[in-house]
């Protein structure tokens, strides 16, 4: 099936057959190994990314859904690619990973939260992530990152 | 996952049409619930046929009733003003079902056409008498849900749309698996004008009813009032989560949580 979408701002096409998963297509296809498969039962998030602004798990989603829609990946978050998005950068200080196979799936889902939270509380952002499983950290730096991402996040736009 | 012909119909009508002649096509809508199944082979249907395209996501109130259309997805039913006005014990519970970004995706057509036994809609519609309307009829939440992912629905029936009275006294409260976050149990309580109704997800083969605790809620509509019913645990779940004598307690629990909840609402 021919399908076009938005991926990281640039105009896509592909023609997929319609079992194929959005992860699938992103990974495997078009080589955006950025976003991880953790368990490909939709229980962990690290194959979060956005599809038209909103957090979604990209495992559980067909290819073919996102035809015409806006699709971001973590390899999108940084504008110019190279200078770090605020939360990435809010990850690195806060030390938000260790392994950092959830990180992708943590930042795509924090990015979509801090959004529209730019002061959260860590009660909020612990809420947030629960479809977002870590094995290694324990969460205490990832709510860290979170919070101060949304901070640089937002920084400047306070009236 | 097998392969299948994908079909994004814009219209009810078509819809209808694609499932009524293609063998083993399936509705999909969130997919959350759906794809997973597929993953693991417990479906392979031929075809499936996309409701996304489809009008059907409105949320409208009128003359006390509310609608909810059957691809309204969780996150929206949870952020709707106009629920958090008129209904806003459906609101909350919508806001609680899985994590924000199976919200993102889910359903209401598609949970209710589920009838997970541990779904948390189910025990929404059943206790405050919501009807599920069809592309063909309307069917009363007492008749839809049949049993263990069983309900009403014929091959090709697509929910369009969920009505729901108006009713700002009436609450849900689960206790959730901290892993799959579905209810252990979870109780529905709904102060209707003729009568309090209670509904029970997560306990049991299916949402059922609980006549005593409506009857003791009918003379005193407070959280000891609802606790103090005792629950026949007869019947209920009994699995590597919980037993059923746990969850005839935790029934008791959650419908003292709901009241209080209907109560703070009201
Ligand atoms: C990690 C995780 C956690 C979850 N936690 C919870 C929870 O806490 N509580 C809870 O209640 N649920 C939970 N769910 C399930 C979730 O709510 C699903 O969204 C829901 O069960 C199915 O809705 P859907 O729109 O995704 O439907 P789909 O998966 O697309 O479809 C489900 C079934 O319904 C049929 N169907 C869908 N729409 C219609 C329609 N309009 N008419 C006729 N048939 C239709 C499909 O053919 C299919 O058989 C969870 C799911 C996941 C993955
Ligand atoms: S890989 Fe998608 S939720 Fe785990
Ligand atoms: S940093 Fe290893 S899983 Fe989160």
């Amino acid at each position: 099936m021919d399908i076009s979408f938005t991926l990281n701002g640039r105009e896509t096409a592909v023609d997929v057959p319609p079992a194929t998963l959005l992860v699938e297509l992103l990974r495997e296809r078009l080589g955006l190994t950025g976003t991880h498969v953790g368990c490909d039962t939709s229980q962990c998030g690290a194959c979060v990314v956005h599809v038209d602004g909103r957090s979604v798990k990209s495992c559980t989603m067909l290819a073919v859904s996102a035809d015409g829609c806006a699709v971001t990946t973590v390899e999108g978050l940084s504008p110019d690619g190279r200078t770090l998005h605020p939360m990435q950068q809010a990850f690195r200080d806060c030390h938000g990973l260790q392994c950092g196979f959830c990180t992708p799936g943590m930042m795509m889902s924090a990015t979509d939260f801090a959004a529209s939270h730019p002061a959260p509380t860590e009660a909020e952002v612990r809420h947030w992530l629960e479809g977002n499983i870590c094995r290694c950290t324990g969460y205490q730096n990832i709510v860290k990152s979170v919070i101060a991402g949304a901070a640089a996040m937002h920084q400047g736009t306070e009236a | 996952m097998r392969d299948f012909a994908y079909h994004k119909p814009a219209t009810i009508e078509a819809a209808a049409g694609l499932l009524a002649t293609i063998e083993d096509a399936r509705v999909l809508a969130g997919g959350m619930t759906l794809l997973p199944t597929m993953k693991q082979r417990l479906a392979a249907p031929e075809a499936l046929v996309d409701l996304a395209a489809l009008p059907l996501s409105g949320i409208a109130e009128a003359d006390g009733v509310v609608t909810i259309g059957a691809t309204a997805r969780h996150a929206d039913v949870a952020a709707s003003p106009i629920l958090a006005r008129v209904l806003p014990g459906v609101a909350a519970l919508a806001g609680g079902i899985g994590d924000p970004q199976v919200r993102h995706r889910g359903t209401i057509g598609g949970s209710v056409a589920n009838n997970d036994p541990a779904a948390d809609y189910p025990a929404a519609l059943l206790a405050l008498g919501a009807e599920v309307v069809t592309d063909r009829r309307a069917i009363v939440a007492d008749d839809f849900f049949v049993g263990l992912f069983e309900t009403a629905l014929a091959p090709g029936e697509i929910v369009t749309a969920i009505r729901f009275p108006a009713v700002r006294r009436a609450a849900y409260a689960k206790f959730r698996s901290p892993a799959s976050r579905y209810a252990l149990a979870g109780v529905f309580v709904a102060a209707l004008p003729a009568g309090v109704r209670v509904a029970v997800t997560g306990a049991g083969p299916s949402v059922f009813r609980l006549p005593a605790m409506e009857a003791a809620l009918d003379k005193s509509f407070t959280p000891e009032a609802a606790r103090a019913v005792a629950i026949d645990p007869a019947g209920l779940n009994s699995d590597i989560h919980a037993d059923a004598a746990y969850r005839a307690h935790l029934v008791g629990v959650m419908a003292g949580r709901a009241v209080a909840a209907a109560i703070a609402f009201s």
